[in-house]
């Protein structure tokens, strides 16, 4: 079947093109809706069948290439569309297939009576080509495509309201934040494909990773490829210093919150650097950036989240911390266990913010949690879900979150960075607080909404794709249980052969069980507990302990409310200056003053002269008769003088 | 088919004759005919691309009959893969251009449409010439209906747009003319007082040169060429006449003639003076360079979307120079299909810029802002020109400006890969200064009520655009159609420069 790869990828594309050439004329929800979703049904069918025969197939037999077409062929570059079917790229392929199926299901509800409804649903059929281009790219330039089609995708969903303000401007400049600061993570990307290029002659996969594991560690160039492809992952997947377009990305309408900015898109840059894990293993230092960064962006957008109060922005923030403890996994050489981790944070992440779209759907586009309270009853279904998905971000045993985020700290314990342990335990800490903040403020207490609103429980189109992405959550992490519980860890086992090269490059082996495994599982979900039990407290019983935090540290509230400034930071130290340089300095100082002032000014300086030697044409024969004289005695004086 | 060339050439010629004959008052005949035969030029040359031979690097069609006795000048044409896809590019462009002005030029139509056929004449006639004297007639031909173009049916400062156009290009040409005369009396020192400007013998004998007065002629030939790129920092000239040019105008400008000035430093400049070109190649790479980045950021504050799109011209073209002056098989290639690209993408924002300075008249930014709402076609059509103009892959910008920055990072001339890393930030440049141009244009919500009532593109409208989309997603989806063509004669070219380097390195130490 994997020869069909090909299919998986066709069929978003044709959903894309029927709705988006003639979805305007289709009208009929049903039919755009139908198209939108079978589509991607459809792939995902296929890309599970593939995916049950390379189970059934030995290990050796389960990677293949599947060529499309040649795409460019200039002097020494040859570069093919082609797929790579494998351990890795299925995972990612049933992931985006699988979620984004249900997604767009949920989104035929939610975006009833939209007028752009055959435009948003070709978006996001295109989304889904240009990520599957990303994930089964077999070469780097095919991925890049996806990387920046995915991009593109994601500008077009974010200002899809274009006539809508957002904060302070409007979605567009939310759209086009986020196009901007990818393409500077994607000028890395690119510097490091060049690099791959000259030094391995090639940008495909395969070759380039067989040539590159003859490198020695340490390698300077191996060092600067790393490192500018993680330039590139920090811009996608919103790492320091670049996760600045991801909460902002929240202008657009949930679905795609939910399928883009959490689920699928932002994972590319954990995707990619796994896929290229070779390079990582080999420069050390840039693994120790990796996970260093990855640490630190979990706890700093978990702090910024605990005092946010739009449900999505929390939710935004929650995803820039978890994305950094796949980073983290990364960065310690566990790269099976990040990608375990975008696994199951795809499914308890699509679900929270499919929760938060059902509430903001019921509240009439309310996103202030403030402003919520008490929905408990009135939407059963999505309060049950949305608490599964908080009990399994937090890290709750036996629910999926707990598996692959206890599995990624344990890894970081025992690589010996008990620095960035802390780190990471303490963001999850946060992590289990923010989020039971957040399910108190929107569904417990008391209603804090207008009379005039009546919520109420979504359709049965967005309520069932809520409870299935529930059962995932909950049964998703059976797919990595540790061997200290018992389990086989399926998915590390299933991943070994691609991580193969670089494990045996990083000398990691299969560790033994110790004991200090179980004290410090205990110990993170102890963590998870208490965040949880905290947060009850002060947002159910004692309201008044935030209120008197948040005025005895207003210097912290301030700061973590306004997300440390970094916006205005970037603005007054990038934006504003290169604008005012390039209008004032550039533009009409140098091009116009200088450049065109000499132009013109050499214009006027001949026109001035021939103002002189024009004179001597005047028409007055006394004059003439002058000239004549003057040269005359000129000749003879030199004549004389010689 | 050793006519063929002459055929193309000339067909626009026979419509200006014809033209003659018609009514001046009959405006609809005078537009259909200037169609019909800007249209057979380019049905005819789309059999020259089919019968091109992309495996075979030398001229092809050639015709060549002796014209100027005395002075050995000769009618000399053909093509090369270097040329065809120019060729291509300007009878595509040239009727897509008319019919874009189709009810926007009112004021005497007839000349109008004879001066645009004779542009393209002059064009044609520039792409495929293989006697310098020949070249150089049509490149000053060309320049006479431009003028007039922009001085007739320009804006309000149109007369100072023209003439500063008329003037800074022949500047440059002027001298131009004094090398070309200079490099046949050279040549007939060597031929046994045999004058010559053929190009095919002139790629051999120029070479020969001592290097000091070959840094003479380069400069001689290469100024006049960046004038017309134009290069940083002879490009003042450009926003001036596009934002006075009538949309054709504009649409021909940047789609066509910037490229007369970047073909011309192929075609001429790198190969006659090779042992300059290596001299002076880091040079001309920082100024494209620069360009690249100064074009950007100069284009970025513009008021005016015309100026804005003029600047970025800038700034692409200096993408193809980097590329062309890399001299490696991926910068010249890329190179040649970015002139392509640039001429699709830009051509197309300009004919969209006419488009809505039709319905509003007014160039501003300000002035629009939520045109997508009434407009939806039309912002669809704009947003993949401008994902074209920022080299989104899967588009054809994305294939010209990837093969350019590869091609510079890996090439030994330039020697660091400093150039291609710095010109790579033009990439994200060009999104911040299209897309907030878009934004601006297209979203957000209807301020000024004079946008409330705008009418969606008219079919003669997405006529002339749908042309250009298709070709700017065959480019970036399947370029080998048209690399394929260029292939041969781009390796022939670097394969010479190659063997000229080493003698270079004699000539040098010799010196010393």
């Amino acid at each position: 079947m994997h020869e069909y790869i090909g299919f998986v990828v066709l069929f978003p594309f044709i959903g894309f093109l029927i709705n988006g050439l003639l979805g305007s004329k289709i009208k009929s929800e049903k039919i755009i809706g139908s198209i939108g979703s079978g589509v991607i049904g459809i792939s995902f069918a296929i890309a599970a069948v593939i995916f049950f025969q390379m189970l059934s197939s030995p290990v050796e037999n389960r990677s293949h290439i599947i060529e499309i077409f040649n795409w460019i062929n200039v002097g020494s570059i040859s570069i093919n569309a082609a797929y790579q079917v494998d351990q890795l790229s299925i995972i990612m392929t049933l992931v985006v297939t699988g979620v984004g199926f249900l997604i767009h299901v949920y989104a035929i509800g939610y975006m009833h009576g939209d007028k752009g409804y055959w435009r948003f649903f070709a978006y996001l059929n295109l989304f889904i080509f240009m990520m599957l281009n990303l994930v089964l790219a077999d070469n780097f330039l095919l991925m890049f495509l996806g990387w920046e089609g995915v991009g593109l995708c994601s500008y077009l969903l974010i200002g899809f309201w274009y006539e809508k303000n957002f904060e302070k401007g409007t979605t567009n400049d939310a759209a086009m934040k986020a196009f901007v600061v990818n393409r500077v993570g994607d000028f890395g990307f690119l510097i490091a494909m060049f690099l791959i290029f000259i030094t391995f002659g090639s940008l495909n996969f395969e070759t380039v990773f067989g040539r590159a594991a003859a490198f020695s560690v340490g390698d300077v160039t191996i060092f600067w490829i790393a490192l500018l492809l993680f330039v590139g992952a920090t811009g996608k997947s919103a790492q320091i210093p670049l996760y600045v377009w991801l909460p902002d990305a929240m202008a657009g309408p949930t679905p795609v919150s939910a399928l883009i900015h959490a689920a699928t898109m932002v994972t590319a840059g954990v995707y990619m650097v796994a896929r290229a894990s070779i390079f990582f293993a080999l420069s050390p230092s840039v693994m120790l950036i990796v996970a260093i960064i990855g640490a630190l962006t979990a706890i700093l957008a978990a702090s910024i989240g605990l005092v946010q109060n739009g449900i999505k922005k929390v939710l935004a923030y929650s995803t820039i911390s978890q994305l950094g403890y796949m980073f983290l996994a990364l960065g310690v050489g566990a790269f099976a266990t990040g990608l375990f981790h975008v696994v199951t944070h795809a499914f308890f992440k699509a679900l929270l913010f499919l929760g938060a779209g059902s509430v903001i759907h019921a509240m009439h586009n309310e996103e202030d949690i403030q402003k919520m309270g008490g929905l408990k009853s009135k939407m059963p279904t999505t309060y049950k879900t949305f608490v599964i998905a908080a009990l399994a971000i937090s890290g709750i045993p036996p629910l999926s979150g707990f598996f692959s985020k206890d599995e990624i700290l344990w890894k970081v314990f025992d690589a010996g960075y008990w620095p960035l342990w802390i780190l990471a335990a303490g963001g999850a800490a946060l992590t289990a607080f923010y989020m039971f903040r957040l399910t108190i403020l929107t569904f417990e207490g008391s209603p804090r909404w207008d009379k005039d609103k009546h919520p109420h429980e979504a359709p049965k189109v967005m309520t069932i794709p809520l409870i299935i992405l529930a059962v995932l959550s909950v049964v998703g992490g059976f797919i990595g249980i540790p061997a200290a519980l018992g389990g086989s860890n399926a998915i590390e086992h299933f991943l070994d052969p691609i991580f193969e090269r670089s494990n045996r490059i990083l000398a990691l082996g299969h560790h033994e069980v110790v004991p200090t495994e179980y004290i410090l599982m205990l110990l993170s979900v102890v963590i998870a507990v208490v965040g949880i039990l905290f947060a009850r407290h002060i947002y159910l019983k004692r309201k008044d302990i935030a209120e008197n935090l948040s005025k005895k540290y207003s210097g912290i509230h301030n700061l973590l409310w306004n997300k440390y400034f970094v916006d205005e930071i970037y603005d007054a130290t990038i934006l504003t200056p290169t604008l005012k340089a390039s209008d004032k300095l550039l533009w009409k100082f140098f091009d116009v003053g200088i450049i065109d002032g000499a132009v013109n000014g050499t214009a006027k300086l001949i026109n001035i002269i021939s103002g002189y030697t024009r004179r001597m044409q005047a028409g007055f024969t006394q004059s003439y008769a002058a000239y004549f004289v003057a040269g005359i005695i000129i000749i003879l004086a030199i004549l004389i003088i010689r | 088919m050793e006519h063929i060339l002459t055929a193309i050439v000339f067909t626009p010629l026979l419509g200006v004759l014809a033209l003659f004959f018609i009514n001046r008052e009959n405006a609809n005949l005078i537009k259909t005919l200037g169609m019909a035969f800007s249209l057979l030029a380019f049905v005819i040359s789309v059999f020259l691309f089919l019968k091109f031979d992309g495996t075979n690097p030398n001229m092809q069609f050639v015709f060549k009959i002796l014209w100027i006795e005395s002075l050995n000048i000769s009618y000399n044409v053909g093509v090369d893969g270097i040329s065809l896809l120019l060729v291509m590019l300007t009878t595509f462009l040239t009727p897509l251009a008319l019919l874009s002005s189709w009810n926007s030029i009112n004021k005497s139509i007839r000349n109008y449409v004879m001066m645009m056929l004779l542009l393209e004449v002059g064009m044609l006639g520039v792409f495929v010439s293989l006697d310098l004297f020949l070249f150089y007639v049509f490149w000053e031909a060309m320049l006479i209906p431009m003028y007039f173009i922009i001085g007739i049916w320009g804006g309000e400062n149109r007369i100072y747009a023209a003439i500063k156009f008329f003037i800074y290009t022949m500047f440059g040409s002027l001298l131009m003319l004094v090398a070309i005369i200079w490099l046949g009396y050279y040549a007939s020192t060597l031929n046994g007082g045999k004058f010559t400007t053929d190009v095919i013998e002139l790629f051999n004998i120029a070479p020969t040169i001592p290097l000091a007065i070959q840094t003479w002629m380069f400069f001689a030939f290469g100024l006049s060429f960046a004038i017309k790129v134009p290069m940083f920092p002879f490009h003042t000239w450009l926003p001036d006449a596009h934002v006075e040019a009538p949309t054709a105008g504009s649409v021909i400008l940047a789609g066509v003639l910037l490229k007369m000035g970047t073909y011309g430093l192929l075609r001429f400049a790198i190969p006659f003076f090779p042992q300059a070109t290596f001299e002076y190649l880091p040079y001309v790479a920082g100024l494209a360079v620069i360009g690249i980045i100064y074009g950007a950021l100069v284009a970025m504050v513009q008021p005016d979307i015309k100026k804005l799109v003029a600047y970025s011209s800038v700034s692409h073209l200096g993408f193809v120079v980097l590329g062309l002056f890399a001299l490696t098989e991926e910068g010249v290639q890329g190179g040649i299909i970015q002139m392509v690209n640039h001429g699709l993408s830009t051509g197309a924002l300009f004919i969209i810029v006419g488009m809505l300075y039709d319905r509003r008249h007014t160039r501003l930014i300000s002035e629009y802002g939520g045109i997508s709402k009434v407009m939806p076609v039309f912002a669809t059509m704009f947003m993949i020109v401008s994902l074209s103009s920022i080299g989104l892959p899967g588009l054809n910008g994305f294939i010209g400006e990837f093969l350019i920055l590869i091609g510079a990072f890996k090439s030994d001339y330039l020697g660091t890969p400093a150039f291609s890393i710095l010109a790579a930030t033009g990439v994200i440049l060009a999104a911040v200064y299209i897309l907030w141009m878009f934004k601006r244009v297209m979203y957000g919500k209807i301020t000024n009520p004079e946008n409330e009532h705008l009418k969606d593109v008219s079919k003669r409208e997405i006529a002339v655009l749908v042309p250009i989309i298709i070709f700017i997603v065959w480019i970036g989806v399947y370029p080998s159609t048209f690399l394929n063509k260029s292939a041969a004669s781009t390796k022939q070219l670097i394969e010479k420069i190659e063997h000229y380097k080493s003698g270079n390195q004699a000539a040098t130490t010799v010196g010393k």
